[in-house]
């Protein structure tokens, strides 16, 4: 949230076009902290209320912040179909693996045999590799960081409020309560420590292998992996068709 | 045609069309969609409208998303509408408690086909009614509309915009198969002579002492800021305060919902709309609405025809319920009747607000009621003496 703070700061788009939507969650609460024109709406439908914002008014500069729960699993069709019409919005989907908020339970992206509440033998489900995702929908942008990651993290979301089209970036957060402490990772500064250790900076690196399993020894691949120019969704005008 | 769109003069119109021309006579320059017959003409009609007056059309990818893109877009400042039927409707049901809570204005067109489930897609029903009130999680208040005619799906889409703009509600027009479907004449009045209501607006001087979501008038509706203007706005489905922030007070949550459920009440007079005929010597009243009321229309003057003294009430708004107007005619009358096709949701709102008999004619949906089920209601209640039947 910080990270998105200072973006907007240097972004020179003045503050009052900013506006920042987020749907329910840990992750959903940042448009209540964030002192510009915010919109917490339902479970899952925060992308779809952006893209209204944005089509209504292309003036402004819309940004969803969401949890990895909220945007790729309640809203997942939300998710995939924005980024198919390329709306000119951002996305920054803060991942922690779980459902934080209602006290730890498997999500979209828990890694398989995570233990969750409703996992407590370990997920028996394959997770989404969000930049995979993303990419094979048609985001003009996809990156991923985690929370050590600031400055990488500011400069890819203030390069997202320029770029045409969707971008969207996921970024990896600990939730040592939820997640953390049933899967051997005490404390949030653990969680950060091992992003540190095993986090490798790979822009470019083949989408299909950026799978994350926090428990086993792989690394973890960070970076920029879609910076492309598919043409972004606008309403068609008359002038357009003669 | 003029530059705003209007397409003044006389047509011959579906009343699919005709709400397509309504919305854009009203000033409506976006719609959020998801196909979904009988309805979708509308949807078909503004995709090919929109581009030449600058509206933006977008198909979403589900009902759900459609609601969401309408509340943004009028969060921005748009006047956004969509149009469902059925099992659109329900999906779209979490998003109208949002709209309530958020109170953002827009129209939700549901062109009404059998239900429940995936029903008779193609053929009428109108069995929502009571989904229109209470189909959100929660208590609210919102209003909800009854065309009956082509001519009506374009005047009532307009007031609808007009309505859900002055209260900050979500509308509903409650059309259904045979009236979207049914092709009539219909009458575009020049753009001068259409009335459009504006939104409370708050005081761009003041933009800093601004609180969104205080309501100082006595008609409880708060002005409403758009994204974008400068006033920092918040906006949660969560219970806010009068700054819009969230606060989990019980006392919070009663004044906020209070007040929304209120704001409806106090107004009601001026959103509630019938319109009766015969009722001077009238002993029995025959109450409907949508395209069972051209029905009961006709039954009602074959019967007067026969020397019975009944009179015709159509409900043109459903909701809020037109409270005052059946209690002050069951001052006058012996006996109701109503006529829908459902079977029994307005029959049992009519039957709490009066101490008269009350007869149910009605049809699970499917094909428009005939005249002669309502016409041997009639007679059969006629026949008892008005006395009272229960």
């Amino acid at each position: 949230m910080r990270c998105y703070a200072q973006a907007i700061l240097d972004s020179g788009i003045p503050q009052d076009n900013h506006v920042v939507v987020s749907g329910i969650g840990c992750s959903g609460r940042v448009a209540g902290y964030m002192k510009i024109d915010s919109y917490h709406t339902t479970h899952g439908r925060a992308i779809p209320f952006a893209v209204g914002l944005k089509l209504a008014n292309p003036e402004l500069t819309v940004t969803v912040f969401s949890g990895d729960g909220d945007l790729a699993a309640i809203g997942g069709n939300h998710l995939i179909h924005a980024a198919r019409r390329n709306v000119d919005i951002s996305v920054i989907c803060a991942n922690n693996f779980n459902y934080g908020m209602t006290g730890g339970q498997l999500g979209p992206t828990t890694p398989f045999g995570a233990r969750t509440t409703t996992s407590p033998y370990g997920s028996p489900e394959l997770p989404f590799n969000l930049p995979y995702l993303l990419a094979a929908s048609g985001a003009n942008f996809v990156a991923r960081w985690t929370t050590i990651h600031v400055r990488q993290l500011k400069r890819d979301i203030l390069y997202m409020f320029s770029k045409p089209g969707f971008s969207f970036v996921e970024v990896l957060v600990p939730c040592p309560v939820g997640f953390g402490k049933m899967n051997f990772i005490d404390e949030g500064l653990d969680e950060m420590l091992l992003y540190k250790e095993r986090c490798v900076i790979a822009d470019g690196i083949p989408i299909d292998e950026l799978g994350i399993d926090l428990r086993t020894d792989q690394p973890i691949y960070v970076g920029r992996f879609i910076d492309r120019d598919l043409a972004p969704y606008r309403p068609v005008r008359l002038e357009d068709i003669e | 045609m003029t530059s705003s769109g209007v397409l003044t003069g006389k047509h011959f119109f579906q009343g699919d069309e005709a709400c397509a021309e309504g919305a854009i006579a009203a000033g409506c320059r976006f719609f959020g969609g998801y196909p979904i017959t009988p309805s979708t003409e509308i949807a078909e009609r503004l995709a090919h409208r929109f581009p030449e007056i600058g509206g933006v059309f977008i198909q979403m990818e589900d009902e759900m998303g459609s609601m969401a893109a309408v509340l943004g877009a009028s969060a921005a400042g748009a006047r956004a509408m969509t149009a469902t039927s059925g099992p659109g409707f329900s999906l779209m049901m979490e998003n109208i408690g949002l709209a309530v809570m958020m109170e953002l204005p827009c129209v939700v067109v549901n062109v009404q086909r059998g239900s429940p489930s995936t029903g008779l897609p193609t053929l009428p029903g109108q069995s929502e009614v009571m989904q229109a009130r209470w189909g959100s999680h929660g208590d609210y208040g919102l209003a909800a509309f009854s065309p009956w005619s082509p001519q009506e799906m374009f005047d009532l889409t307009i007031h609808s915009f007009n309505v859900a703009d002055r209260y900050r509600i979500p509308i509903l027009l409650m059309a259904d198969e045979v009236v979207g479907h049914m092709v009539e004449r219909v009458v575009i009045p020049r753009e001068d002579q259409i009335t459009r209501w504006e939104r409370k607006r708050p005081d761009p001087n003041n933009k800093d002492a601004f609180e969104p979501f205080l309501a100082e008038d006595p008609d409880l509706v708060p002005p409403l800021a758009y994204a974008g203007e400068g006033y920092r706005v918040h906006f949660t489905g969560l219970t806010h305060d009068e700054l819009g922030y969230p606060d989990m007070s019980a006392e919070t949550h009663h004044r906020l919902v209070t007040r929304l459920v209120e704001k409806i009440n106090y107004n009601s007079e001026k959103i509630v709309q019938t319109e009766d005929h015969f009722m001077d010597d009238a002993r029995i009243v025959v109450v409907s609405y949508g395209s069972t009321a051209r029905s009961a229309r006709r039954a009602v003057k074959d019967a007067r025809q026969e020397g019975i003294p009944v009179g015709f009430l159509r409900l043109v708004s459903l909701w809020p319920f037109p409270t005052n107007q059946i209690r002050e005619l069951a001052d006058h009358v012996d006996s109701f009747i109503v006529a829908e096709m459902n079977l029994g949701q307005m029959a049992l709102e009519v039957e709490r607000h009066v101490r008269r008999p009350v007869t149910g004619v009605h049809h699970a949906g499917g094909a428009m009621m005939a005249p002669d089920r309502i016409l041997d209601a009639i007679r059969e209640v006629a026949n008892t003496g008005y006395t009272h039947l229960r």
